[in-house]
């Protein structure tokens, strides 16, 4: 689904360039429920902007869903991300004037959809993620869990392949963390793959696998012991 | 091309942000309100200093006569200068196609009696053609005709305040009045905007007064207005050689200024036109500032929208929007709230002016207006401004990384 060879990134700081990845190799398969470790400063946004297509990156190879990605302008990686990819951020990034409904019907404006059936979908989306009743709330109305819940729905009504998640729990209290996680596993539960970049140990273990990144490298590529997993 | 999910999107983003909407429409709509009411104003000043010229044609030319002030070809000076009607067929022949209307006159004050009521006022024997260089415009009746002149009937077209002298309240069309010791039948009544000493006239046929008062054909001066199609200096040129072939005509030396006296408006018109040309340009450059000023403002609030939705476009973008989208989506926004504002200020704008009326004219301010494709004109110009100055920064904003736009608070 991800792969990603030798990949290099650094960003222009003044006159100095900060290497800020160097030379990744991932692969990640269908299905996965991958999370990204790693301290601040160790290239994991990068990382996640780049598969997001929010970036480009300098070197190296990067295919998403078999694609190579490449001399990508800004309307093909919006198409792109708009069918391949869904968000979800640690800042929720929810449209502040448009209630939870139409948030999550938004992407599919973009895809061209009419308002009706877009609003149904949209509808069932929230009902999956257990807030239909605030359907018509302004995110402002809404709790922590509650916005990441409809930026969750929103990531995932367009039925992408990947969903990527930058540190999803970042802003929530513990209690509301675990099942925000909890949802995600019950979405990679029905085949999707998941893609989360955390600095939580904890929310780290709820995953299927760890990659910790230190300083632009991967140190360590690992899967967690899960007891659930039969 | 339209699409109505595209206008909702545009309708719930104005709506849900009130402040901005008001804002730039606010912006706009004062601009063009300003734009009108200065432009108007000044059009009402303009609209004064039109009326305060507009006592005669502004292209009529008056032929006089005087006694010689020099020795000439063995004539001696102090001889007095009479026009005759072979004068009048002189100037016709050599100047045709230069002339557009043509009247001789022969003005006496006379006694006028309707009833019990009398008064002195000057009568003239003039040609139909009279009516257009004077400016006079009939409000009852008619004005003298050829027929009048060839049968030499007794009939007289009297101005207003002749009517309102003599006759008070009543009509005198159709009536018959007095001048010494004859009597007339009052054909018209007509006003005059050259004023009051204007409609104080009374109009008779040349035929008839020339051969009831004057010795063979003789007459007092001629009146003539120049084809409208010359230039001033083209005017100019026409009466020089008017005036030098009358002088050859009558033996005057080129030299004498005082026999034979050609008086072309053409001249003040000139100046009466440099004048208003001045205005002209003053109103114009209100205009401009006031538009200027408008495109500057519009343009800092289409700056100030776009950067405040930096954020908002990032997560439309990560979402999958187009730039294109982005663009075409403030484009049409911006549009939309330039135009619906720019109206309404246009509306505001002229009903002030139509309120205002003459109510001003104390302040030299008549008939403040404007000209519909004036401001129709300026709107568009504010609109163009308005999409323009919103095209750039959301070009800007939507060819950023959405990564950057969506760190931007």
């Amino acid at each position: 689904m991800i792969k990603i060879e030798k990949l290099h990134k650094s960003y222009p700081i003044g006159k100095d360039s900060l290497h800020v990845l160097k030379g990744l190799d991932l692969h990640i398969k269908e299905g996965e429920f991958v999370s990204i470790m790693g301290s601040s400063g160790s290239g994991k946004s990068t990382l996640l902007n780049i598969v997001g297509l929010l970036d480009n990156h300098d070197a190296g190879n990067y295919y998403l869903n078999g694609q190579l990605i490449e001399n990508l302008d800004e309307k093909k990686a919006a198409i792109l991300r708009n069918k391949f990819l869904g968000f979800v951020f640690q800042s929720f990034n929810l449209i502040n004037y448009k209630s939870a409904l139409e948030n999550v019907a938004l992407p599919l404006y973009y895809q061209g959809m009419g308002r009706k059936e877009r609003q149904k979908i949209a509808l069932q989306y929230l009902d999956k993620v257990g807030i239909a009743d605030w359907a018509n709330h302004l995110p402002s109305e809404l709790s922590g869990g509650q916005k990441q819940r409809v930026a969750i729905a929103r990531a995932l009504v367009t039925k992408p392949k990947v969903v990527l998640a930058d540190e999803p729990t970042g802003a929530l209290d513990s209690t509301t963390s675990h099942s925000v996680m909890e949802l995600l596993k019950e979405i990679n539960r029905e085949g999707m793959t998941v893609f989360v970049i955390t600095h939580e140990e904890d929310i780290a273990e709820e995953t299927d696998r760890i990659v910790r990144l230190k300083d632009g490298v991967i140190i360590s590529d690992e899967k967690t012991l899960k007891k659930s997993k039969a | 091309m339209f699409d109505i999910d595209r206008w909702q999107e545009i309708f719930q983003a104005l709506n849900k942000n009130k402040l901005r909407t008001a804002l730039s429409g606010f912006t706009i709509a004062f601009a063009i309100l300003l734009f009108t009411l200065l432009f108007g104003v000044g059009n009402g000043l303009k609209h004064t200093f039109e009326k305060q010229f507009a006592g005669d044609a502004t292209n009529s030319v008056y032929i006089n006569s005087g006694r010689t002030t020099k020795p000439y070809k063995g004539l001696q000076s102090g001889r007095r200068i009479q026009y005759r009607n072979d004068d009048m067929k002189f100037i016709n022949e050599k100047f045709e196609d230069k002339i557009q209307f043509f009247s001789p006159n022969i003005q006496r004050n006379m006694q006028v009696i309707y009833k019990g009521e009398q008064n002195r006022y000057n009568v003239r024997g003039v040609y139909p053609d009279y009516q257009p260089l004077e400016s006079a415009v009939i409000q009852d009746g008619r004005f003298l005709t050829y027929l009048d002149l060839e049968r030499r009937s007794k009939v007289v077209a009297i101005g207003r305040l002749v009517e309102k002298d003599l006759f008070g309240n009543k009509h005198a069309l159709g009536k018959n009045i007095n001048i010494e010791g004859i009597s007339y039948k009052v054909v018209g009544v007509f006003n005059d905007p050259g004023g009051d000493n204007d409609e104080r006239y009374i109009y008779t046929p040349f035929t008839t007064f020339q051969g009831m008062y004057k010795p063979n054909d003789e007459l007092d001066y001629i009146g003539l207005t120049f084809n409208p199609k010359l230039t001033v200096d083209q005017a100019l040129a026409f009466t020089n050689s008017l005036t030098k072939l009358l002088k050859e005509k009558h033996s005057v030396d080129p030299r004498d200024q005082g026999a034979i006296r050609v008086r072309n408006y053409a001249e003040g018109t000139k100046n009466v036109e440099q004048f208003m040309g001045v205005l002209n340009i003053i109103i114009l450059f209100i205009g401009i500032g006031t538009l200027v000023a408008g495109i500057i403002g519009i343009s800092n609030i289409m700056v100030y929208i776009v950067k405040e939705r930096t954020k908002e476009l990032g997560i439309r973008k990560a979402l999958g929007a187009t730039p294109k989208s982005i663009v075409g989506m403030i484009m049409m926004e911006s549009i939309f709230v330039t135009a619906i504002a720019g109206y309404s200020g246009l509306l505001l704008g002229v009903f002030a002016l139509e309120s205002l009326g003459d109510s001003l004219e104390k302040y030299f301010i008549l008939n403040p207006s404007v000209e519909t494709y004036v401001v129709v004109g300026a709107t568009i110009v504010l609109v163009i401004a308005g999409t323009i100055a919103g095209y750039i920064p959301a070009k800007r904003a939507a060819s950023i990384k959405p990564i950057v736009a969506l760190n931007d608070e």
